[in-house]
């Protein structure tokens, strides 16, 4: 997609293989695998409850896997990792707590020390610095509580990259967002992630907004994921083989629709007719990592969700 | 000016004992409670402070029993009750109200039993009154050492995990990815707290106690927006109530009814209430204020 892959300049950073996830008595993620390679910017695309935050907290050390590996930088993963970067989905910051933007960026430069922060001119250099560099230094000294929803995320984001993470996690930071503030912020994350090297994961319900910067896209459906390029993995036939079901990928200029049903752009109501299995996923030479088994029951919601929200999202964007 | 001061400080304030261990055993557990209790507000551990003040109330009327300073007991039983709680799940958001109360009310149904016997088969007359509403002036020297002790304490446990608790207080995810152990710095943070009620609880009383952890912490935090700052004014706050407290309650003996003076704990738990009050104004305008050029960026 961008020169950063062509130039090669991917080492690999990230590794998962053969994931798999049970929490309540229910397979979340099955045998999931992926690797994102040093600066590259990938795109964890899937519908609600595909499984992406779980896959975020299995990279991040925080949920525990029934089967499977992760590697970072080759190495299995540890218990500490400051080489990840996270930024969550939803955060209650409450507009009483007595922290400042800058405070809560500070802490994302040594908030896991023990003893008191003793006030030196290079950390609040940094800080400001790092403020600067995600355009929160108007508000640095206002309570994180008391910002919008754009405000906060840019704080948040400043938070997890002041360590100089390798890798930077994020989970939705485009939901609850308006278009305005979507586009500030994949462009500041876009530029961040050239400018220091790092390599980003950022889930999302819609890869739309994120098409024109991502190198790389991980498509969750039913618990399983498909990885590569856009152009390897958003296809009628990946997809289809993924969500176990007929879907059709749909380019309108420069979006893309995954749509239930044969050739409709339109939200399509659900069709009980469909059949659950789609055509057989071509070689691997097109197609990469297909994994896990057709499970069609499953399969049939996720698909339908992601038509409507699709096309949902393509009358709002225009 | 000697006449002003007269008329404020009434003879012998500075050179009696009493008041002098009033004064340093209440500053020093005014400045812990402040601080402490930052952790406690902003965490959204009130009620557990309140519980754990409640319940070091069994081990205060204990002591009695068995003829030790109270301090003892409610220290003891604060920390274990905090223990307790924690193992229950006090972290968790709908376990915190089931484990506050459950341990609440168990603590509770012992010091009944406890206060009763105090009152019956003792001689100790008004323990119960010491145990529940405090009385500054009858602590004795001899426990000053131990006062302090606790304190230093509760504050090196804040002072070791600030920028951890800092975090898991903000954003317990964020705290965890740092690998920060969030559950084992909640659970620092609590005996803490438990520490400072069952100091407080030596001074003003154990049901009061929970005034001086709230009160100066939660007007701290509406003065200004620096967490560090914030946790100092609370801390000042609670100094200036219970110092002016000991004086009132002082001044106090020559007003009616008289020669019998006011409960030292009415005038600091009344202080606390002004100061909150004060803060009101200013901290509706530190919520509201917003840096100037902060340009109009929408979303969520």
């Amino acid at each position: 997609m961008t020169d950063r892959e062509a130039s090669g300049g991917s080492a690999e950073l990230l590794r998962a293989e053969g994931i798999s996830v049970w929490l309540s008595g229910r397979e979340v993620l099955h045998d999931v695998g992926f690797s994102l390679g040093r600066g590259e910017f990938a795109a964890l695309i899937g519908s609600n409850g595909a499984g992406k935050t779980t896959l975020l907290k299995v990279i991040l050390g925080l949920q525990p896997v029934s089967a499977g590996t992760i590697q970072l930088a080759g190495q299995l993963r540890g218990r500490r990792h400051p080489v990840i970067g996270y930024v969550p989905q939803k955060i209650q910051l409450d507009p009483d707590m007595p922290v400042r933007a800058r405070d809560l960026v500070g802490l994302g430069l040594d908030g896991q020390r023990l003893g008191l922060p003793l006030p030196s001119a290079g950390r609040r250099a940094r800080i400001d610095e790092m403020l600067h560099a995600v355009g929160a230094a108007q508000f640095g000294d206002a309570r994180v509580g008391n910002l919008s929803g754009g405000e906060q995320q840019r704080v948040l984001i400043a938070h997890a990259l002041i360590s100089r993470p390798q890798l930077l996690l994020l989970d939705e930071p485009l939901a609850n967002l308006d278009i305005a503030s979507e586009q500030d912020v994949v462009a500041l994350l876009s530029r961040v992630a050239r400018e220091q090297q790092i390599a980003v994961l950022i889930s999302a319900h819609d890869m739309n907004p994120l098409l024109p910067v991502m190198d790389r896209i991980i498509y969750l459906a039913a618990g399983r994921a498909a990885s590569g390029t856009t152009e390897q993995v958003v296809r009628t036939d990946v997809l289809s083989a993924l969500y176990g079901q007929h879907v059709d990928v749909i380019r309108v200029h420069d979006r893309i629709l995954v749509v239930a049903g044969r050739g409709e752009a339109e939200p399509v109501p659900p069709d009980p007719a469909i059949h659950p299995h789609g055509p057989a996923v071509t070689g691997p030479g097109t197609a990469p990592e297909v994994a896990g088994p057709h499970r069609p029951e499953t399969a049939a919601g996720p698909g339908q969700a992601t038509a409507a929200e699709e096309a949902t999202t393509t009358v709002r964007g225009r | 000016m000697p006449d002003l001061l007269r008329l404020i400080v009434e003879p012998g304030f500075f050179s009696s004992e009493p008041v002098q261990v009033a004064l340093i055993a209440g500053g020093i557990v005014a400045v812990v409670s402040g601080i402490v209790g930052s952790f406690a507000v902003l965490r959204g551990q009130s009620y557990a402070g309140h519980a754990l003040a409640d319940i070091s109330v069994t081990g205060g009327s204990a002591s009695y029993l068995v003829g030790v300073s109270p301090l003892w007991g409610f220290v003891g039983v604060g920390v274990l009750a905090a223990g307790v709680m924690d193992m229950i799940g006090v972290q968790r958001p709908r376990g915190r109200d089931l484990a506050t109360g459950i341990v609440r009310g168990t603590g509770l149904g012992l010091a009944a039993l406890f206060l009763y016997w105090d009152t019956t088969h003792t001689s100790t007359t008004g323990a119960t009154i010491t145990i529940l509403f405090g009385s500054m002036f009858t602590i004795s020297s001899s426990i000053l050492p131990v006062i302090g002790l606790f304190s230093v304490v509760a504050l090196g446990i804040v002072a070791v995990v600030y920028r951890p608790l800092l975090l898991s207080s903000v954003a317990a995810d964020l705290a965890a990815v740092r690998g920060i152990r969030v559950r084992l710095v909640g659970a620092m943070c609590l005996v803490a707290i438990a520490v400072a009620v069952s100091l407080s609880a030596m001074t003003i009383g154990a049901i009061l106690s929970t005034a001086l952890l709230v009160g100066p912490a939660a007007t701290g935090l509406r003065l200004t927006s620096r967490p560090g700052l914030a946790m100092t004014w609370a801390a000042v706050i609670g100094l200036a109530a219970t110092w002016l407290g000991v004086l009132l309650a002082y001044d106090s003996f020559y007003w009616p009814p008289e020669q019998h003076g006011w409960p030292v704990s009415f005038f600091v738990v009344t202080l606390i209430f002004l100061f909150y009050l004060l803060a009101s104004p200013v901290g509706r305008r530190t919520a509201r204020r917003v840096p100037a050029g902060r340009p109009g960026l929408a979303g969520g």
